[in-house]
């Protein structure tokens, strides 16, 4: 099986959606004749035409207000957002508009949109270009929101939400663009063509969105992660020597809550772990649905390890970033409460 | 000359306040016939100066004159006629039903029905309209029936949008109306991007774009504009200039440009200003601009120059911000009893024929009325099941909305 990159990825399962339906679109900032500035839409202007992949103006309220105008008439818009930390000018758009076009019309129009963004930091990006806005959509009803983990996950998510009849919020943690980071930044990055999920199947496939996987099988502790943290948990697992059972959460709405209450249920502890800032993150919606699902089964309190409640910083980054230590001893805590 | 001293800060305050007299003498009018009108595959640039004119047609002495009139039949202009005097009498109705308590908000036309009106009839079937709260004129004309829009207003069984949106924010793709959202201006891009989709899939089909003077202030009207002529998108860009955001002047929104068709021309969007209390006028430019769009010449904004004689909302009093008399002094008149004057004036039309179709269309407004009840008011008789709120957030009701439904016992 071909090993691709994520860029690689996310680009193939754009390709493979425009040949199989003339109705998807695609457009952003640097989309058209350069292919994005992290190359994920290269090639496509020069196979499918300028209707079909093209530049737009830097306004993101413009590029999400015509994308859910052009889902209204028919068309399936894909558009990217440079960076997530880019996204608040459209937040209006996606919140007001987007999510609730087809409630307030009872169905009467729709708005089959997928809006892309890389997330996270990892990358020296300062408080622009690192942020994980991801609760500010999980927070808003008729949004689907998708963080994938790597390659194989990212071309059969994409499909799904480009098929998906609704919109979807899709945040690609840009330090896993290249190859999967576990938080040892003074390691060298290991590519994803020596790594299994660096295979990606040609053609169409889809990986449906709101099922969570399980990454590692554990029986201590159960780690809720998505994106980047997938790989900070296993670092975690390996380095403390703790038997834990790591979920890749993959859609995040809607979430797969079966999953988590099987694992919970079994293991009686639980460590939530994500990028972004702790207060009123994502994280505190995971925490409050296993103690209302699994409280009887919980040996200990469920701990939540995030970034910090400050702005990304810059020459910080590492400070910020939850990494492997950071999250081996709330997972020694746990197992110790 | 220079003027080192103090910064002085600057607010913008219009003409009179209440318990002044109404003053419009600021506000120019041109003679009716006096606007050219240029071909559409015209260079905008050399029509820039109309965006700072008024295009009209009906004169003082209710005839059709000038380059702009002619368009319309007799029959055209009596059904526009009726349309705008059903919209009156509708929102007469309706505004009644709220203060009766029947519903929780009304927003009516009053002294703006020309421009919805007149501009429904310009469009091709087909064509969307992505709509404010104060264009209900193009459901009126395109024959939505009134029946639908009270049910939507009373949020009762029969109500097609299940309860779930504020009245008056209607919904119907089959008659080129987009959902109204409620929130401001975000419509306005939406129609760029249905019209640029229009254009990828090489169709025929052309967008309207509405907002209204105030709302020109917020970025989506100016993202709107920068896509529109990006993509030479087919949109006609409406702008609704009634004088009123709620209790602000649109001094406030305008600034120091003089017009909101002129926010168009660092664009390169040909704009032109109409008059919008004529309706032949209003249809004449709509015309003009729907062409333009469908024969790839790209947008064009039109702002029409009306005023809002009611209230912003049934939640408004205007007395507490503009003089009581000023509605009276407003220069450009009413639009029936312009288009009214003109049918006379064509010898089709007569005082007593207008008294007899005003009572015939109450009468009609009063049975849809009768027959919406029926089906229930907000407070009373039936109403979308609770049931009905938790479907249609997604095409397929996700497991936590699910849960949340057995909770609610729904």
């Amino acid at each position: 099986m071909p090993r691709r990159t994520m860029i690689e990825a996310i680009r193939d399962a754009m390709d493979v959606s425009m040949a199989r339906d003339e109705r998807v679109i695609v457009f952003g900032e640097d989309v058209g004749f350069f292919g994005g500035v992290f190359r994920c839409t290269q090639g496509l202007q020069a196979k499918y035409g300028k209707s079909r992949c093209f530049d737009a103006p830097i306004s993101e309220s413009g590029i999400v207000g015509a994308a859910i105008g052009m889902a209204a008439y028919g068309l399936k818009p894909c558009v990217e957002v440079q960076f997530a930390d880019y996204v608040y000018p459209a937040y209006d758009q996606i919140v007001s508009e987007a999510a609730r076009l087809r409630y307030r019309s009872n169905g009467d129009f729709t708005c089959p949109i997928v809006v892309r963004m890389p997330t996270g930091g990892g990358i020296f990006g300062g408080q622009t270009h690192s942020q994980s806005p991801e609760a500010l959509f999980t927070h808003v009803s008729g949004l689907k929101v998708v963080v994938p983990s790597n390659p194989h996950d990212a071309k059969g998510l994409l499909i799904a939400a480009i098929e998906d009849p609704d919109p979807v919020i899709f945040l690609e943690p840009k330090r896993l663009y290249n190859g999967p980071f576990d938080g040892h930044h003074e390691r060298p990055v290991t590519p994803w063509s020596k790594h299994e999920l660096g295979e990606v199947a040609d053609g169409h496939y889809t990986v449906p969105l709101g099922k969570a996987v399980i990454r590692r099988q554990g029986a201590a502790v159960t780690v809720l992660a998505y994106g980047t943290m997938v790989y900070v948990a296993q670092a975690a697992a390996e380095e403390t020597g703790i038997d834990a059972e790591i979920i890749d959460l993959r859609t995040l709405l809607p979430l797969d809550l079966e999953t988590i209450v099987a694992s919970v249920s079994k293991t009686g502890r639980c460590v939530v772990v994500h990028e972004a800032t702790l207060t009123s993150g994502f994280g505190a919606e995971l925490s409050a649905l296993v103690q209302e699902n699994c409280f009887h089964h919980l040996e200990a309190p469920v701990a939540r390890v995030t970034g910090w409640d400050t702005p990304y910083p810059h020459a910080q980054e590492w400070d910020y970033f939850p990494g492997p230590a950071r999250l081996g001893r709330a997972l020694v805590e746990t197992m110790e409460a | 000359m220079a003027d080192a001293g103090m910064l002085r800060f600057h607010v913008p305050e219009p003409e009179v306040r209440p318990g002044g007299t109404p003053d419009f003498s600021d506000v120019t009018i041109p003679k009716a016939g006096s606007v050219p009108r240029p071909e559409i595959d015209v260079d905008p640039r050399t029509i820039r100066d109309l965006a700072f004119s008024i295009i009209r047609v009906l004169n003082r002495a209710g005839e059709a004159v000038g380059p702009w009139a002619g368009l319309l039949s007799d029959e055209e202009l009596l059904e526009g006629l009726r349309h705008m005097v059903t919209l009156r009498s509708f929102d007469a109705r309706m505004q009644m039903a709220q203060r009766q308590g029947k519903t929780s908000f009304y927003m009516q036309h009053l002294g703006e029905e020309a421009v919805s009106c007149a501009f429904r009839k310009a469009l091709a079937p087909g064509d969307m309209n992505f709509p404010t709260y104060r264009q209900a004129g193009l459901l009126i004309a395109d024959g939505y029936p009134m029946v639908t829009m009270m049910n939507q207003i009373y949020s009762n069984e029969a109500d097609p949008l299940k309860g779930r949106q504020l009245p008056i924010m209607y919904s119907s793709k089959e008659h080129g109306f987009f959902s109204i959202s409620g929130n401001l201006a975000t419509q306005y891009i939406q129609a760029v991007g249905w019209a640029m989709a229009s254009a990828i899939s090489n169709d025929q089909k052309i967008a309207a774009a509405w907002i209204g003077d105030g709302s020109t202030a917020e970025s989506d009207f100016h993202s709107a504009l920068v896509f529109a002529s990006t993509y030479k998108a087919p949109v006609v860009l409406n702008v609704v200039n009634n004088q009123w955001a709620i209790s602000t002047f649109q001094g406030i929104a305008r600034g120091g440009s003089g017009t909101f068709a002129a926010r168009g021309l660092g664009f390169g969007i040909p704009s032109l200003r109409v008059d919008g209390n004529d309706y032949l006028a209003v249809h004449a430019v709509a015309k003009w601009a729907a062409e333009r769009a469908r024969n790839n010449l790209g947008p064009t904004l039109v702002e029409y120059v009306t005023y809002r004689v009611g209230a912003h909302s049934s939640s408004d009093d205007p007395s507490a911000y503009r003089p009581k008399a000023e509605s009276d002094a407003w220069p450009l008149g009413d639009p029936i009893v312009r288009l009214k004057n003109h049918l006379i004036q064509r010898g089709v039309w007569s005082d007593e024929r207008h008294a007899q179709a005003e009572a015939e269309i109450l009468d009609t407004v009063i049975s849809a009325q009768r027959e919406a009840e029926r089906h229930g008011t907000l407070h009373a008789g039936g109403k979308p099941s609770a049931r009905d709120m938790f479907e249609g957030v997604y095409a397929e009701m996700p497991p936590h909305l699910r849960r949340q439904r057995q909770q609610a016992g729904v």
